[in-house]
């Protein structure tokens, strides 16, 4: 069972967030196929957002084949979002969580080191764009 | 979703007036079943007013509402169906939590009791203790748990979290919420606390100068409204397509909240998504008079 962390001063809607987080725990493989979320009552209860939200984040995953109600039961995950399989991305967050040790001790602060990160993704994107 | 709900609150043209004071203008509005409504207006903008009126404590001067379906009324059957907690919140300091769910079972057809204790257990609220001796949010959660123990279908709550730390108001919302998931239950709720009431909310009703500005799901009402930043130019053009809710100006530059009538053409405005605070902001400000307008134009450089 996993649990949200919903804030409420970023621009992502909240319901946005509850669908993010569970793809996340998804390609993270902390939540996998046959799982259970957690009930609308449990989220609602512990981080006071309207139900409705929680029941758009649901109906949205459901929608994308990822989760699936069952009267009575709960919601429960039925499938994985597109992508590498569950670990790769733990294997590169190791990774990079090293490099970003590198780079603080390098004398870089949070905000280089967003932006040196979309420099490269963007170079990258237009690399592949000239290939 | 649940825009074809039936509505719990139907009001037409409903007015109040006390003597020479109109509290209340013209408000017409509908809340559908199951949302979370937040009443949000500056003080004196007649919210607990209409609060008042919907709970059947204050008769109307004019217009109509309908609640659950029936004129708001001080009899039984219709009180069975509503919980109103008031700002100062209705408890008697010196009974304890237990004796108030005696009294609510004596009052109320169908009372909860175990409800009650076992929420006031869950929040380590001791149910002996006089209810005098709590902290403000332990009163606060008392007074919901005994309201949702009339398992009312409409709950109508006047700032219930204004005296609250952050923690207990947390604590109070997500009890609130929680029992709107569990089904059947409608709540409208005012306040201007407006990050908790983006996060429990989604249906607004804002009232400014005694009239509603604003009623309907809140997604759908920031949906259509836009903040256009462009250089300082007349807005005559802006105002014959939209509806112009606020503009301030600098020497250079204007920024207009616009109820969107359609696209924007002119690519001399940049336009933007609004959030739920700047869109308030915007009403309240309208109404404000020149007395708030300094506020809404600190970059004025002439």
């Amino acid at each position: 069972m996993i649990s949200f962390r919903l804030d409420g001063r970023s621009v992502v809607p909240p319901y946005l967030q509850i669908v993010q987080q569970v793809r996340q725990a998804l390609r993270m493989g902390v939540l996998d196929v046959g799982d259970k979320l957690p009930t609308v009552r449990e989220v609602v209860a512990a981080t006071a957002v309207n139900p409705n939200t929680v029941l758009k984040a649901y109906r949205d995953l459901e929608r994308d084949g990822l989760v699936e109600p069952r009267a009575g039961h709960g919601t429960f995950v039925v499938g994985r979002p597109s992508g590498p399989p569950p670990g790769t991305h733990s294997r590169l967050a190791r990774s990079l969580a090293q490099w970003v040790r590198g780079a603080r001790e390098a004398g870089l602060d949070d905000e280089s080191i967003e932006s040196l990160l979309r420099i490269t993704l963007q170079a990258a994107a237009d690399e592949e764009e000239t290939a | 979703m649940a825009s074809s709900n039936p509505a719990v609150i139907q009001t037409c043209g409903l007015s109040k007036r006390y003597r020479k004071v109109t509290a209340l203008s013209e408000a017409t509005l509908t809340v559908p079943q199951g949302r979370i409504s937040a009443l949000i207006g500056p003080n004196g903008a007649g919210k607990t007013t209409l609060l008042r009126l919907l709970a059947g404590l204050a008769r109307p001067t004019g217009g109509e509402v309908a609640v659950l379906g029936g004129a708001p009324r001080q009899d039984p059957a219709f009180l069975a169906e509503i919980g109103f907690v008031a700002q100062e919140i209705p408890l008697y300091r010196r009974l304890s939590a237990e004796d108030h769910i005696g009294v609510g079972a004596h009052l109320n057809p169908r009372w909860d009791a175990a409800s009650v204790r076992q929420r006031l257990k869950g929040l380590n609220i001791p149910l002996d203790q006089t209810v005098g001796t709590l902290s403000g949010g332990q009163r606060a959660q008392v007074a919901l748990s005994l309201t949702l123990a009339k398992r009312p279908r409409l709950l109508l709550l006047d700032e219930p979290v204004a005296a609250l730390d952050p923690l207990a108001r947390r604590q109070f919302l997500a009890h609130l919420a929680e029992a709107v998931a569990g089904g059947g239950l409608t709540v409208v709720l005012s306040s201007h606390l407006l990050a908790d009431l983006e996060r429990v909310c989604d249906h607004l009703i804002l009232l400014a100068a005694s009239r509603v500005q604003l009623c309907g799901d809140i997604d759908t009402v920031l949906a259509e409204h836009q903040v256009l930043v462009g250089p300082r130019k007349d807005t005559t053009a802006i105002e014959k397509a939209h509806t112009l809710v606020q503009a301030t100006h600098t020497a250079r530059q204007s920024t207009l909240l616009i109820r969107v009538g359609g696209p924007v053409v002119d690519p001399a405005w940049e336009a933007a998504d609004v959030g739920l605070e700047e869109l308030v902001l915007g009403y309240m400000g309208q109404h404000a008079g020149p007395a708030f307008s300094h506020l809404t134009s600190v970059g004025e450089d002439q």
